[in-house]
């Protein structure tokens, strides 16, 4: 079955500095999948970069195919019928990411107008059920209203409209939550759940947070400097991470029931993408590194039934994790 | 228990809001008879979502901002006024830290200058030890003596952060107000600048206010947990007891809504409606419009915090007394 | 809305207020008018009762209040050098001054606006870096170099065009030139910072992840905002159609308002100086305030705010 998007080698340059180096990654119909990492890694550039969102001068190489259909460096009119009708994005900052001075009607009825065959009155008709789906009070007077008049979470349930207003197959939600108060994080990422369930559409969730990715998707790619370095079910990766990173971020995330104990902290700091370290881009943070990890970066490797891993001393690492549960 | 070191005795704050175009100014209470103790040495956690006044709360503490209603002593006591010449002194064993240091910072001043500088307002030392100090400070904070030199934009955001905390620590206080500390940074730097600052508390036997909205972050450090929703307490107690059975609906609620990884997000509590606004207090019980379990009397009365055993005190007509909590976890 | 403008109103009559009392005391301190229009040659006598006709020898103070009430019952004065209302002094001269600062103002809009939105649109390339260098250049020169510059090849060097004076539509040429160039380069530098803040603001990524194509993005979500920012700086080019040619006019020899402020400075002719004071401040304040309330028109978050500010 060919899946519905599928990157491969994917690697963007801003002014010569490597900020995404080599991503492989696939996705089925319907499937959520989560890219966890921290700032820097990578994780927003990648989405950014497949569907031709980055600045002009960003040198971006590689594959991106929509249905077995390259869309990288596609031109402009086949990627804006992608944009918002295959593939719909949503960002991080409710606040900023509307139109100050356009009404919501406007914003949502020019999605709509893009991707759907509607006209006149149709298309007022569906943005009040979009804005109704997505559960904003008094939608139809509502319709009316500028971005500043709405609260954070209610923003971003209109961007969540507004992105289902194209009738996408994929939804790329980065850090859809991260600015929001966690009742209201609750509520969109239940929202989110929701809607996907009912249209059967394939998400992306790109979060800093393990505990939200965990939660909201079924397979996980962890990110590190511009590569991804572990892929897995979600359950198998948090409950036996195999590279050492991915070990260092659940490892750090302090626990909020049982027993307390020291977060195992990983020393050091992201690497600068200007001054990347040869070979493996962890290896200086990682307490497994051995002499050949500098050598050259490890691929990343399949060691089980949809579950690779870019580490050499991803064995070690397993043996040594073993060990500490053993204990 | 130790002495408190801190004690704050109901403390309100409200502010002039004029909302709309001729709206008439309303008063916005953002902390509304709080009450806290903090015992020397230890860790009080402030948790709760944006307009829950628990930043102001901590300027109050630290008086930054005089309360409109209520006192808060340190050691016994009250903080002076902010200014005075007791304010000043009593500013050298209190010291605060907030969520983004590169604002704390002055981007053009060498970040050990900018350690010095406490030493040099309240005249500590001679120039040679306050240069020694300077030394000692960057190394408590895991850095070394060369980072001194350097300016905050050469620095990262982890490294940024310890350098306000040397610099907090510089005049060697007793009691550091923490504001949103590690919000702002990576997970893997987070974990590394609380490790940090519990060592450092240990070390120092310091008393920490630590403010987040974060409840692990908060768990990880604190010794007793307190709630905040629209300016009140509405539970308090020790922090692994208080995440491990949350009493208040509200804190069920936020308990809930913590992700956690390997368990998948069925059965979450998820509340309905915005997010509070201080200006649109309801009567009665503030939570009571999002509260799933609100009854007729949460509406007209306002619950008070009452024990409710186990050094447990919860803000709700629900939760009543110790009887009230074995029959709850029965 | 009405408490909004008229907080506004209020600072604009504030503003002239200030303006006014301003050039009174700048203009009575700097110099003595009867001695600068009779001269030092002026016997005695002559001085004082020139002095005592026009209430020179009344106290400061007394003279300012006098001043004001005259002006509250809408007179405003006489020109000490030849006995004429100064208002209409003033207002003899303003076609001429207009006849060079409109033109001069649609060019600036014309070239600047577009200038700018191109480089922003095409920020690094070379016509981008043409723009700027010019824009620069632009502003950098006064304008009374660039006049002069002007003189030189137009009409010294190439003699295509006379060097001053108002005697045909070809004597405009080179002062509406001098004006027309010096502000469209501050207007082309303003809109493209401006287009280049929008366009880095998270709306416009959100417009374009929905599918909108870059054409409309720049025209309906990118201009509107962008817009903002260069109202002000268009209002200030308006607020200055009066008062603006001060220099230029002189250089040029134009009968404009800018040389009569010229000629009545230095005659300490008071009437005539705060008449074209006054009307200046006018004509700014009202610009000022058009642009406020056209704030209020683009930005729908100014028209909840705009009592707080």
């Amino acid at each position: 079955m060919t899946p519905l998007v599928s990157i491969q080698g994917l690697s963007v340059a801003f002014s010569g500095v490597p900020v995404l180096r080599g991503v492989d990654l696939a996705l089925g119909k319907g499937e959520a999948l989560g890219l966890v990492g921290e700032s820097g890694s990578g994780k927003s550039v990648t989405w950014l970069a497949a569907l031709g969102l980055l600045p002009r001068h960003a040198k971006v190489a590689g594959s991106v195919r929509l249905d077995g259909r390259e869309i990288l460096g596609a031109p402009a009119a086949t990627l804006d019928q992608v944009r918002g009708g295959r593939i719909a994005m949503i960002f991080q900052d409710p606040a900023s990411a509307l139109n100050p001075v356009l009404t919501i009607r406007k914003q949502l009825c020019e999605a709509l107008a893009l991707h759907r065959d509607l006209s006149g009155e149709a298309v007022k008709a569906e943005a009040l059920r979009l804005l109704n789906l997505v559960g904003i009070p008094d939608a139809a007077r509502r319709l009316s209203a500028f971005p500043h008049e709405f609260s954070g979470g209610q923003v971003q349930r209109i961007m969540i409209a507004m992105a289902f207003a194209g009738n996408p197959d994929l939804l790329i939600a980065d850090e859809p939550t991260t600015a929001l108060d966690a009742t209201i994080q609750a509520q969109i990422l239940e929202l989110l759940a929701t809607i996907r369930r009912e249209m059967g559409m394939a998400m992306v969730l790109i979060s800093h947070d393990l505990g939200v990715v965990a939660e909201n998707c079924e397979r996980v790619a962890v990110m590190y400097a511009g590569r991804i370095v572990e892929q897995a079910p979600a359950n198998q990766l948090f409950a036996d991470p195999v590279h050492p990173y991915a070990q260092g971020l659940i490892g750090a995330l302090p626990p909020l029931d049982g027993p307390r104990r020291r977060l195992t902290a990983i020393p050091g700091t992201v690497p600068d993408p200007a001054h990347m370290p040869s070979g493996c881009a962890f290896a200086p943070r990682c307490s497994l590194a051995a002499e050949p990890c500098g050598a050259a970066a490890p691929t990343l490797a399949p060691i089980a039934d949809d579950r690779a891993v870019a580490c050499i001393r991803a064995e070690a690492s397993r043996r040594a994790l073993l060990g500490i549960a053993a204990e | 228990m130790s002495a408190p070191l801190v004690e704050v005795s109901s403390i309100s704050r409200s502010y002039a809001m004029r909302s709309g175009m001729f709206g008439r100014a309303t008063a916005v209470h953002a902390v509304d008879g709080v009450s806290l103790t903090i015992p020397k040495g230890e860790t009080l956690g402030l948790v709760g979502e944006s307009g829950s006044g628990k930043s102001t709360t901590g300027r109050i503490v630290l008086g930054l901002e005089p309360p409109d209603r209520g006192e808060v002593r340190f050691e016994g006591k009250p903080v002076a006024a902010l200014g005075t010449q007791a304010w000043r002194a009593q500013r050298a064993r209190m010291q605060m830290i907030f969520q983004d240091p590169l604002g704390a910072l002055d981007r053009r001043l060498q970040v050990g200058t900018q350690i010095r500088e406490p030493l040099d307002i309240h005249g500590l030392g001679t120039p040679a030890e306050r240069e020694d100090r300077v030394r000692d400070l960057l190394r408590a904070v895991e850095l070394t003596p060369a980072h001194g030199a350097r300016y905050p934009g050469a620095l990262s955001g982890g490294q940024r952060q310890r350098i306000v905390l040397a610099r907090a620590l510089a005049t060697k206080p007793d009691f550091l107000v923490c504001d949103e500390p590690v919000s702002a940074l990576d997970v893997s730097i987070q974990a590394q600048v609380v490790n940090l600052l519990c060592d450092l508390q240990a070390q120092l036997s310091l008393t920490l206010l630590f403010i987040s909205h974060d409840l692990r972050v908060v768990r990880q450090i604190s010794n007793t947990v307190a709630v905040m929703y629209l300016g009140r307490i509405v539970e308090i107690g020790s922090a692994d007891d208080l995440f491990a059975r949350p009493e208040h609906p509200y804190t069920q609620a936020l308990v809930s809504a913590s992700p956690a990884p390997g368990r998948r997000s069925a059965g979450r509590m998820v509340l309905a409606g915005d997010p509070p606004n201080p200006a649109a207090r309801s009567q009665g019980c503030a939570f009571h419009p999002r509260c799933p379990r609100a009854i007729a009397r949460c509406a007209s009365e306002v619950p008070k915090l009452s024990s409710v055993g186990g050094g447990r005190q919860v803000a709700c007509h629900l939760v009543t007394g110790p009887q009230a909590r074995t029959q709850d976890a029965a | 809305m009405g408490r909004y403008f008229a907080i506004r109103i209020g600072r604009a009559a504030l503003t002239i207020l200030l303006v006014v009392t301003f050039a009174f005391i700048v203009l009575r301190l700097s110099g003595d008018p009867a001695l600068m229009i009779l001269g030092p040659e002026a016997p005695p006598e002559v001085l004082a009762a020139f002095r005592k006709a026009w209430g020179l020898d009344d106290p400061i103070w007394y003279q300012y209040l006098d001043y004001f009430g005259a002006i509250a019952k809408g007179e405003l004065g006489r020109s000490m050098r030849d006995g004429r209302p100064a208002i209409e002094l003033v207002l003899e001269r303003i076609p001429a001054t207009l006849a060079l600062t409109l033109p001069a103002f649609a060019f600036k809009v014309a070239l600047g606006i577009p200038a700018g939105i191109y480089a922003a649109l095409h920020r690094g390339s070379a016509i981008d870096r043409a723009v700027m260098m010019t824009a620069v250049a632009g502003f950098t020169v006064p304008s009374f170099v660039l006049a002069l510059l002007l003189v030189l090849i137009f009409a010294v060097q190439l003699g295509w065009l006379p060097s001053g004076g108002q005697d045909s539509w070809r004597h405009a040429i080179l002062p509406i030139a001098t004006l027309s160039l010096g502000g469209a380069a501050v207007l082309a530098r303003f809109t493209r910072s401006a287009m280049l803040e929008v366009l880095g603001q998270p709306y416009i990524r959100t417009a374009s992840a929905k599918g909108v194509p870059w054409r409309k993005v720049v025209t309906s979500h990118a201009l509107p905002n962008a817009a903002i920012p260069t109202v002000t700086i268009l209002g200030f080019m308006v607020g200055s159609l009066i008062a603006g040619a001060v220099v230029v006019e002189s250089v040029f020899a134009w009968p404009g308002v800018g040389r009569l402020l010229v000629v009545a400075v230095a005659n300490r002719d008071l009437a005539v100086v705060q008449c074209i004071l006054l009307l200046v401040a006018l004509t700014m304040v009202t610009s000022n305030l058009i642009v406020d309330f056209l704030y209020g028109f683009l930005d729908p978050r100014l028209r909840a705010k705009g009592v707080h500010a």
